[in-house]
């Protein structure tokens, strides 16, 4: 497979085991630039640990991973942290800080990768980046003041403060009631559309996975089993892809 | 077993190797490190001073009735501001906080742990183990021994409320006996070895947070055996101290 130069992630013939148990068994996968990726799968097939590989918080067991030109395997401390402020990260459980006002949790990124800001100007951001995601009230709230819903839509703020070039979504929607869900599956497409990034959505949930992806991955027995659009796996007539959509 | 304790023990002496490896690279987490100063010692100070002034009250009350009986009981200060100052303050200051401190960061962590909160960190481009774990050790070592001469002073004083409940003893006669007992050779190394339990009570409950697993049962394991390691790890480090004490003729 030949990269592409609208490709902002490459990924080629990534393996990644825990033990005995091989979770990526020579994973091949493009991200391109402007697009909604979903990647579905079981729980347990890797969907999780091959963003965690994108990001770098794990080291696979071999193959390559190119992030916006870096080779995410050779990079250092350092080099890895500059490529990190340009890919935004919300975790599942949306990882907010507790003993931090949502304000402090949205400066932190701006503290922590040395962007000299004026105090002012970083209530600006932090204000921009809130409102974008609807919550400009909460800023001196604690996390634990929050609803679900709340608090993704804050963990997504805090993805969004650096304006990140990519984002990699884990299970956005997971723990949400289906309204919120919509809303925040809604709240992806708003943020690809306003900033043109490029974002890789874990989801198990079908209803995100029709509302954002531009292409969706069946992540099956640790390779990409099959890739298209919604509509082109929705009526597979693969029984391995199939399965997903019969929900 | 055995294997699975010395496994652990590599663990510890690994995860310490790097504190030690961490601890003089910048980036120098001050902010976070006043931080916890600030919550270990405010927080632990109510419990460690009530803790001192009962034990130095009921180590008197106890030991007037032997003393008495050989006639020596002008000797009460002398003997309690020895036992106090050298072993009992600095062993009860550790072991309260190694429950209270020991298990608040086990739990902090490995909730934290859990909650992908230390994997965002990193992702926000913060070594976790320089701000979370550096400036948490660095802490215990530095508020530990100020809580331990706390203690020493509260205990002190419970003992001569002590020394009144049954016969008047003086302010100045008291605290005169104490003073002209105690010598540096008393003070000093128990000071000296409180640093160590900061030290201990710091790692383990840093370590046990860090490598917490299985969710919000972990984190409870993680407090729990934070708090068990560490008293352990505080009686062995008061072993060492007492013998090293005493090879140099301290004791």
């Amino acid at each position: 497979m030949k990269q592409d130069n609208s490709d902002v992630i490459t990924i080629r013939d990534l393996y990644k085991s825990f033990g005995d148990n091989k979770v990526l068994n020579g994973v091949n996968f493009d991200l391109h630039q402007g697009e909604n990726a979903v990647v579905l799968g079981k729980s347990g097939s890797g969907k999780s640990v091959l963003i965690k590989c994108i990001i770098g918080l794990l080291k696979p067991d071999s193959g390559s991973i190119t992030v916006l030109g870096n080779n995410v395997t050779e990079l250092d401390t350092a080099s890895l942290d500059k490529m990190r402020v340009k890919v935004g990260f919300l975790f599942q459980s949306n990882a907010l800080y507790d003993s931090m006002t949502v304000r402090d949790n949205l400066e932190f990124p701006l503290r922590r990768h040395w962007i000299k800001t004026e105090k002012s100007k970083m209530t600006d951001l932090v204000m921009e980046a809130l409102t974008n995601v609807g919550l400009p009230h909460t800023i001196d709230m604690m996390p634990v003041e929050l609803s679900g819903g709340m608090r993704k839509r804050i963990a997504l703020a805090r993805t969004l403060i650096l304006k990140p070039d990519i984002i990699l979504y884990d299970e956005p929607t997971t723990g949400l009631d289906s309204i919120t869900g919509k809303e925040i599956s809604h709240l992806i497409v708003d943020i690809q559309k306003k900033y043109n990034t490029s974002s890789i959505i874990i989801s198990h949930d079908i209803n995100c996975v029709r509302i954002v992806a531009n292409r969706v991955v069946m992540l099956i027995d640790g390779k990409c089993h099959a890739s298209g659009t919604y509509e082109e796996l929705e009526n597979s007539t693969d029984n391995k892809v199939k399965q997903f959509f019969e929900q | 077993m055995i294997k699975n304790i010395f496994i652990e023990v590599g663990l510890i002496a690994r995860f310490t190797g790097r504190f030690f490896r961490e601890l003089f690279k910048p980036r120098f987490e001050f902010g976070e490190f006043l931080r916890q100063c600030y919550f270990i010692g405010n927080k632990s100070l109510p419990l460690v001073a009530i803790t001192a002034f009962i034990m130095g009250l009921v180590i008197t009350i106890q030991s007037r009735p032997t003393l008495v009986e050989f006639g020596a009981e002008a000797w009460l200060p002398k003997m309690i501001s020895v036992s106090l100052v050298r072993e009992i303050a600095p062993v009860i200051t550790a072991l309260i906080c190694a429950g209270k401190i020991g298990s608040g960061i086990g739990a902090e962590l490995g909730s934290m742990k859990v909650t992908e909160q230390i994997d965002a960190m990193d992702v926000s481009g913060t070594n976790p183990y320089k701000f979370l774990v550096v400036t948490r050790v660095m802490a215990t070592i530095f508020m530990i021994p100020i809580l331990a001469i706390l203690a020493d002073g509260v205990s002190l004083y419970g003992g001569y409320l002590g020394a009144n409940m049954h016969e008047t003893v003086s302010w100045s006669l008291f605290w005169n006996q104490v003073f002209n007992t105690l010598h540096y050779a008393d003070i000093i190394p128990s000071i000296l070895k409180t640093f160590f339990f900061g030290f201990v009570i710091g790692i383990i409950g840093c370590y046990k947070g860090f490598n917490s697993a299985n969710g919000t049962e972990g984190v409870g394991q993680s407090a729990n055996s934070a708090v068990v390691v560490s008293s352990l790890l505080v009686f062995v480090i008061d072993l060492l101290a007492v013998q090293i004490t005493d090879v140099l003729h301290l004791n």
